[in-house]
């Protein structure tokens, strides 16, 4: 159902371009590895979780192969596990997903120049990861026309490896006592902090991920992460307003 | 029949935010400072979802020791901060888990 980029471009480019799209492609991948081993416990969990909560293991699989959304997926289940009706739980998944219109509105400018078979699966393998892998590369100075390449390889190493995750947590399924209590859910958060901090550098940066982090503690009682949304907001606004009153009034 | 409804459906809205959206800032005409703000964006997201996962692992705030989660994700900040390393911040942040719990005996 997804149109795979045309591997054929690959030898379009100059013999003397900067980075080739191989060269971005296996940037990308390698770039992606700590967030792959981050994320390996998760996926596991997930589909491990889903068979032990009595899901057909199809599901599981077809979350992961369809929806790639991690953390909608995990809250999918937990809601068909409490008996939530179907359109409950994909208003959930909307609300739990919208920050992607977030990154997918902070990378359109830069794809600008894509055409749609590009666009259409990139666009499907956006996630938290990906997203943070290939916005440093966009905004790396060191210029090149293949960064799309590297958002690829970035992309199809974590949406493979999360489909075999989920496979062997399908598998491993009930082998598996209480996966949750191992505390290898945490991953994914030392993950996401291993990604965090070096992005703050500046005070603004820093007001932005303080407000954030107070915001979604203030807002997390609020259903279907629906606070997420709202501290990112707020987030975004206090980054935005701190720039504004830190830098001198060279510009408006 | 009604797992793949849920498939489709879970489907469609997760794909509805992710690429019409890219396709559609390219044709609106959006002013700069959305931009400039979008770029706040990436550790906005980040922090807001690591806080609640670090201090309220239970629902609640928990500041104490007893929690793992929260002294494990301190280690792994300094970490972060100190060497900018993300795998080795992935695996002291987690051997600090589990040696922060071995030390409470949970």
């Amino acid at each position: 159902m997804i149109d795979s980029p045309p591997l054929s471009a690959a030898t379009d480019a100059p013999a003397l371009a900067p980075s080739t799209p191989r060269a971005e492609f296996i940037a990308g991948m390698k770039a992606t590895i700590p967030l792959i081993i981050g994320a390996i416990p998760f996926g596991i969990i997930f589909g491990a979780l889903a068979v032990a909560g009595g899901l057909p293991p199809a599901l599981p699989l077809a979350l992961s192969a369809l929806v790639y959304a991690g953390a909608a997926q995990f809250i999918a289940i937990g809601l068909l596990a409490s008996g939530a009706s179907i359109p409950v739980i994909v208003l959930t998944t909307f609300v739990v997903n919208l920050r992607h219109a977030l990154y997918a509105a902070t990378l359109a400018p830069y794809m600008k120049h894509l055409p749609q078979r590009w666009l259409v699966p990139l666009g499907f393998w956006l996630t938290d990861e990906t997203f943070v892998v290939a916005i440093q590369r966009y905004q790396d100075e060191k210029p090149s026309p293949h960064k799309h390449w590297y958002y690829f390889g970035s992309a199809l190493s974590m949406y493979v490896n999360w489909q075999l995750c989920t496979l062997v947590g399908v598998i491993a399924g009930g082998a598996i006592p209480d996966p949750r209590s191992w505390g290898l859910d945490f991953a994914m958060s030392v993950t996401f902090i291993g990604m965090v901090v070096p992005m703050i550098k500046n005070r603004p940066a820093l007001v932005s991920v303080v407000v954030a982090s107070a915001a979604a503690i203030a807002f997390h009682g609020l259903p279907s992460q629906l606070g997420l949304l709202v501290a990112a907001v707020c987030g975004v606004a206090a980054g935005v307003l701190a720039e504004r009153a830190l830098t001198p009034k060279t510009q408006t | 029949m009604n797992e793949l409804i849920l498939v489709i459906g879970m489907a469609a809205v997760t794909f509805g935010v992710r690429y019409p959206v890219i396709v559609l800032v390219n044709r609106l005409p959006l002013p700069d400072s959305v931009f400039k703000a979008l770029r706040y964006v990436p550790p906005a997201v980040l922090a807001a979802i690591i806080a609640p996962t670090m201090l309220m692992p239970a629902g609640q705030i928990d500041g104490s020791p007893q929690n793992s989660f929260l002294v494990a994700g301190i280690i792994a900040i300094v970490v972060a901060w100190r060497t900018k390393n993300l795998l080795l911040t992935i695996v002291l942040g987690m051997a600090a888990l589990w040696g922060w719990r071995a030390v409470l005996g949970t």
